[in-house]
């Protein structure tokens, strides 16, 4: 058995005679999506895989499909006979460009097996002589495959060699995916060991001494470990104590680490090649002198030993010296290295002649914090979940370090200033502007990673309308951090009159596995979220519209800011901001316009038209009819006058429906003038500084709404609320007659939820965060007058649910990955990506009665 | 819907045989619409009533179209359709008294053809007011020449009434007048009225227009309106993710103008404002010699359009922030006919000023025409960025109203040229806004007027014309053209 070591992620390109078995190896030694073979896209684009005028097509295609594997990370492997040079040279090509090892893996058979096999094959009809032409070209490349670029070169004899050789997948040596952390990683150090040594001590490490007094290894109880950006050499005034500090760490597994640019000019230098020695290198060479030769090979092979970067914590984590792009997070190449040595430049120096480098951070869009240093700062700044830790030290600013998971920086000052910076240390210019968005941030197919559910997909067509929506109609993104999620109706009662009724909720939380549920009050009114921070805030609509003029809003964020206050809520949550979820009151505030169109009409319309037909019928109902010339059609019993009965009574029920929908809206109604008349109920809680609430149960929630309510009862509105244990059947009948007692009163219903607010997924039920059950007699304005007619009723309970609770679902778990990305402090349009979600979700076509 | 018809006189028993029903049974059809029924409230030998009762079931008409995934608005079952006269009575008017409206009559020949003394109610007729009439004028502008005694009564609406009359009138018609003709007259004009149809209009409408108008229609003098209003197709049902989430912020539906006055910033009929101002812009980017032109609110294709058949263009690119206003784009200019060649020229694309979109970058011009009032001034900085920071063409055409200009159209001082304006500049703060933007991106920019310029006011509309620092100016500039 042979067995042949391939990375992990790799180009495997087959090279060998048709005939020399190949597609059999392939099939064999791989998995079934992971070998693309030419005579396959020869037949994709031909219908024939042996139509040789195909072959350039094929070769498009089977280039394209390889690229679009290797761009997601996937080892694939190329079954041709490659034979050519021309064809490996555009595959170990396609490699480079994707940042992948290519690897050759040659099948070099005896020419008459592949001959007899060929014969026995009747879709190949061609004799000997290409085989021996194929076999020849093979011969003479094999020696030249490592020169043409392959970093790996099996080749494989014998048929029997073939037949027995064993693929052995080599993790990649950035690869530390399974190293979970927690874990510090430490800036550029250039030889300051004294800060590091305070660095390591106030990050909690116990640093341990040789005989000699010198640092050599520093260990954390916690079990935390250091990770190097690189950089730790040069400039400063210990360069070897600090390559001491770290060989011992690294040594020790305390610490991991990737290399500078610095260390990579060191190799040079100690291998004895022609460098200049500027930059700082001078002193480490000068310290090096004095060290014994071992001293000296170690630091040579500790430095060549460094992965120039690394991928950690499944993947989100990413540690370069300069940085690195999303596309280069786990790859191997020149460029990467290169990328990750020197950061994203140009090859032009700037008027300090330093080179130019790239603002790759600001075009960053990965999920993976990436940590680096290289270049001086004087703050940590995060970009886009990026956070550049060379803040300068041995320039006289201070040695940082990064506490992951955590996402908190720890800083030490610099001892003095070690080294003169050529360049100022002045802040970066040109960052990218902190409320920049893009196009790309919302548009098109996308998928949203959220902590609740995992991925959301939006579709292009629901990003299309969200857009348009987002850009003419809604405030500005920043003072839109959160967009409410929808709320599916309670299951269809099965009770006779009723389309819902709350008994459907209690039934199905206790089959989701709720036992405790609050019922609260649902308010008639709109939706609002209400933010408001020091200076500026708003007040906005489930599509992120402003309710009021910017005049009125600043009145109302005044007074809501005031309430907070005098309601001791910034302090105690220790927030000068807030997010709350409310209904703002009356409707007609914000849809009087939908009133005045529609639903008023509809109530007028009926009254005029109505009484004049009961009037008619009446009359009708009421002639003398001479019964000789009656012709009784349906041979109906009737005493006198026409037989308008059953019409006359639907008529006669119509207009007590039309008056019943006619006082239903109206209940919602009042005038408002500025902010007199608007009332705001309170509910929830998102989200203060550093904070999200979803996490606290109901009764907090509406407990800080009642200090509202208190310190301003002009303007805050109680929510009315009642706890339900499910299992209960007291209980439960409290609830219902709750219920009954608020709707027959007017109220337009009540929203039943889990009490813990967010609950867990119980045995693959996920439970949906509230369910709304609403009044008989509200719904007329939804299913219209004449709704609670028994025929009308029966047909409008067949009614479907689950696009709704489905969409409830994803777009509860898009809000709550927007607050929390908000709390977390990331940028602009990172939370911005998730409240557009949110906004794209809701334009999906269901059923708006729902 | 109810409507009664009311003949009076001495041959009044004879309305039963002129409408083939029986005043004295109760008749009920099924027809598409929903059920009629035909009854007799009153039959003396003086006065006989014929009420025609339509019900009609909302719940069934959605469930239908849920069916077919269209028409998913919050407000279907909440409707004044069962209620107010519409095409659908119009529909069962001429189905069930269809030999009454053709004015034909087997046992009463000479009365069907004679004028005789009509009463006939409807009690919600559809009527809103239009930029120049109320309801209730525009109902006597369409009967009373007619020969029509109108009587159209109103109702206020609202809570307590409190939100003045109701776009609805009982409407009550008296007269002497053929009754084929009064049915032709209700058959055509209620839905006018309604402004709606609930079928989708084809071609075979105009026919029936000409028939049912035959005798009274030609000599009307609001024939124009009648005829608009009638062949106008049915309101498009199928509603897109933009609609839907303005139904969510209840918000309705602009409706459209009723007024041909004032839909002129139609395409159709351009103002000359309009086509001066795409004068100027051509001549801007004429000037500057740009031949890939970026439209940013591009809209439904105006200056697309005119960019088309220049020659000296050879790339365009429209942008637009809504999908519906970008296909429309895409049928107005009919690029299914247009040459492969030009077809090549144009893309339509959707995106925002606000979001910054690389595709953008890289163009000899991008306009920015009458856009950037429409954004909320908070959100300039990010069009800014976006189109001077990013996108960096050499060149950006841009207008916009000029705010001192709005008092000789009688705009009181702070009200705006059109509702979705966020803001409307003077001339001053324009000035001083793109010059700061010209110096903070490195640009030139150089200040027209667009229209007839007052000496005070200025012209109606202010261009800007920006050049990138690094560009040249353009040969022949200065030197009068």
């Amino acid at each position: 058995m042979t067995a042949l070591p391939v990375p992990a992620l790799s180009l495997v390109v087959l090279v060998g005679v048709s005939g020399s078995g190949k597609s059999t190896f392939a099939a064999r030694a791989f998995a079934p999506y992971e070998v693309l073979s030419s005579d396959y896209c020869r037949a994709l684009v031909s219908g024939d895989e042996t139509d040789q005028s195909a072959s350039a097509d094929a070769f498009d295609v089977l280039h394209y499909i390889v690229g679009k594997r290797l761009d997601r990370g996937l080892l694939t492997v190329v079954d041709a006979t490659n034979v050519s040079r021309e064809a490996r040279a555009s595959l170990v090509q396609l490699a480079r460009d994707h940042d992948v090892l290519p690897v050759a893996i040659v099948l070099d058979v005896p020419t008459q097996v592949a001959i007899q096999r060929n014969a026995g094959r009747a879709d190949r009809p061609f004799g000997e002589g290409p085989i021996k032409r194929q076999a020849a070209q093979l011969r003479r490349s094999v020696r030249g495959l490592g020169r043409e670029g392959f970093r790996k070169v099996h080749v494989l004899t014998s048929v029997d060699e073939v037949d027995q050789a064993v693929i052995v997948r080599e993790r990649l040596l950035n690869d530390f995916r399974d190293q979970h952390g927690p874990f510090d990683v430490i800036g550029d150090v250039h030889g300051c060991l004294d800060e590091l040594v305070l660095l390591l001590d106030r990050l909690g490490y116990l640093v341990v001494r040789d005989s000699a007094g010198r640092a050599v290894d520093a260990e954390h109880p916690g079990g935390r470990r250091v990770v190097f950006v690189g950089d730790l050499v040069d400039r400063g005034p210990s360069s070897v104590g600090v390559l001491r500090l770290a060989m011992g760490m690294t040594a020790a597994g305390h610490a991991l680490a990737v290399p500078g640019n610095h260390e990579a000019k060191l190799i040079r230098a100690l291998d004895g090649r022609n460098v200049q020695a500027s930059h700082g290198l001078e002193r480490t060479l000068a310290e090096l002198a004095d060290e014994p030769d071992e001293f000296r090979v170690q630091v040579r092979e500790w430095c060549r030993s460094l992965v120039s970067h690394l991928v950690l914590d499944d993947g989100k984590l990413v540690i370069a010296h300069a940085g690195l792009k999303q596309a280069y997070h786990g790859r191997a190449s020149g460029r990467v290295r290169s990328f990750a040595l020197y950061g994203d430049t140009t090859g032009e120096t700037d008027e300090y002649g330093l080179p130019v480098r790239l603002p790759w951070a600001e075009e960053y869009r990965g999920r993976a914090l990436v940590a680096y240093g290289h270049t001086p700062t004087p703050t940590l700044d995060w970009v886009n979940n990026t956070l550049c830790l060379d803040t300068g030290c041995v320039f006289g600013g201070k040695l940082s370090a990064l506490r992951y998971p955590e996402r908190e920086t720890v800083s030490v000052d610099a001892l003095g200033v070690h080294y003169e910076p050529v360049k100022p240390l002045v802040p970066q210019v040109e960052q990218r502007a902190a409320d920049e968005l893009r196009l790309d941030d919302v548009a098109g197919r996308r998928s949203i990673e959220t902590s609740t559910m995992g991925r959301v997909t939006i579709t292009a067509e629901d990003a299309a309308g969200a857009l348009e929506v987002m850009s003419r109609f809604a405030l500005h993104p920043r003072l839109v951090p959160y967009l409410p999620p929808t709320m599916s109706p309670v299951a269809t009662a099965k009770r006779d009159g009723y389309l819902e009724h709350p008994a459907e909720a209690f039934a199905t939380y206790a089959e989701w596995g709720v036992d405790r549920v609050i019922c609260q009050e649902k308010h008639m009114g709109s939706r609002a979220v209400v933010f408001v921070r020091p200076g500026d805030g708003a007040v906005y609509t489930r599509t992120g519209r402003t309710f009021f003029g910017a005049e009125l809003t600043a009145k109302l964020l005044d007074r809501v800011r005031a309430a907070v206050a005098s309601a001791g809520l910034d302090r105690e949550l220790g927030s000068d901001w807030l997010l709350l979820d409310a209904e703002l009151l009356p409707w007609s505030a914000k849809a009087g316009s939908l009133l005045r169109e529609q639903y008023a009409p509809v109530g007028a319309a009926a009254a005029m038209a109505l009484p004049p037909a009961v009037a008619a019928l009446r009359m009708a109902a009421a002639r003398n009819v001479d019964r000789g010339e009656v012709e009784r059609g349906d041979g109906s019993f009737r005493s006198a006058g026409l037989d308008v009965g059953p019409l006359l009574q639907r008529t006669e029920s119509r207009l007590a429906n039309a008056s019943a929908y006619d006082a239903a809206w109206q209940r919602y109604v009042w005038p408002t003038s500025g902010l007199d008349g608007v009332q705001l109920a309170v509910f929830q809680v998102l989200a203060a500084e550093g904070a999200s609430f979803a996490g606290r149960d109901h009764q907090w929630h509406l407990a800080i709404a009642d200090r509202l309510v208190e310190a301003d009862p002009g303007l805050f509105r109680t929510t009315r609320r009642l706890a339900v244990e499910v299992d209960d059947a007291e209980s439960v009948a409290a609830g219902i007659g709750w219920w009954e007692e608020l709707t027959e009163a007017g109220g337009e219903g009540m929203v039943v939820k889990p009490l813990a607010n967010r609950v867990p997924v119980t045995k693959g039920r996920r439970p949906q965060p509230g369910l709304k059950v609403r009044g008989r007699e509200y719904l007329r304005i939804i299913y219209g007058p004449d709704y609670t007619e028994p025929g009308n009723l029966e047909r409008l309970r067949n009614r479907n649910l689950s696009r709704k609770r489905s969409l409830a679902l994803r777009e509860y778990a898009l809000g709550l990955e927007a607050v929390d990305r908000l709390v977390a402090g990331e940028p602009l349009w990172r939370v911005h990506e998730a409240v557009f979600g949110v906004l794209a979700l809701e334009s999906e076509p269901v059923d708006p009665r729902l | 819907m109810f409507l009664t018809l009311t003949m009076t006189g001495a041959d009044a028993p004879a309305l039963g045989h002129l409408l083939r029903k029986h005043p004295d049974r109760v008749q009920t059809f099924t027809l598409p619409v929903g059920a009629a029924t035909v009854f007799y409230p009153e039959s003396t030998p003086e006065r006989v009533t014929a009420a025609l009762l339509l019900e009609v079931d909302p719940i069934g008409m959605v469930k239908r179209r849920l069916k077919s995934r269209e028409g998913l608005s919050l407000t279907d079952y909440v409707t004044d359709r069962p209620y107010a006269a519409s095409s659908m009575l119009a529909v069962a008017l001429g189905r069930v008294f269809n030999t009454a409206l053709n004015g034909r009559s087997e046992s009463y020949p000479e009365l069907a053809a004679g004028r005789v003394p009509l009463e006939i109610r409807t009690p919600a007729v559809p009527a809103r007011a239009t930029s120049r009439h109320s309801g209730a004028e525009l109902v006597r502008q369409l009967f009373e020449p007619l020969g029509w005694n109108v009587t159209a009564a109103t109702r206020d609406f609202g809570p307590e009434g409190s939100w003045g009359p109701a776009p609805y009138v009982d409407l009550t018609l008296t007269g002497r007048v053929r009754l084929a003709d009064a049915l032709s007259q209700l058959y055509v004009l209620l839905p006018v009225l309604d402004n709606a149809k609930h079928y989708w209009v084809g071609s075979d409408e105009v026919a029936k227009l000409v028939r049912r108008g035959e005798g009274w229609l030609a000599s009307h003098p609001e024939r124009e309106l009648i005829v608009r209003r009638y062949l106008k197709s049915r309101r498009d049902y199928v509603e897109d993710a933009t609609a839907r989430l303005r139904a969510l912020d209840d918000a309705v539906d602009e409706t459209e103008p009723d007024d041909p006055a004032s839909g002129e910033e139609g395409a159709e009929a351009p103002t000359p404002l309009k086509l001066l101002r795409l004068q100027a812009v051509l001549d801007a980017v004429r000037e500057v010699g740009a031949r890939r032109v970026v439209d940013l609110g591009c809209g439904e294709g105006f200056y697309l359009r005119a960019l088309l058949d220049d020659p000296a263009i050879v790339e365009i690119v429209g942008v637009d922030v809504s999908p519906r206003v970008l296909e429309y784009a895409e049928r107005r200019l009919g690029l299914d006919r247009r040459s492969e060649r030009q077809v090549a020229k144009l893309s339509l694309w959707q995106s925002s000023a606000t979001y910054r979109d690389d595709r953008l970058a890289g163009f000899d011009a991008i306009l920015l025409v009458e856009v950037i009032e429409h954004l909320d001034p908070d959100r300039i900085d990010a069009l800014e960025a976006s189109v001077f920071g990013a996108a960096r063409p050499a060149h950006v055409v841009l207008t916009t109203p000029n705010r001192d200009y709005n008092v000789v159209y009688g705009l009181p001082d702070g009200t705006w040229r059109h509702p979705d304006h966020r803001f409307e500049w003077t001339r001053a703060e324009f000035a001083a806004w793109a010059q700061t933007v010209g110096d903070r991106f490195g640009y030139r920019v150089e200040l027209r007027g667009v229209g007839a310029v007052d000496a005070v006011l200025g012209a109606p509309t202010q261009l800007a014309l920006f050049s990138r620092d690094d560009v040249a100016e353009p040969p022949g500039r200065g030197e009068g053209r």
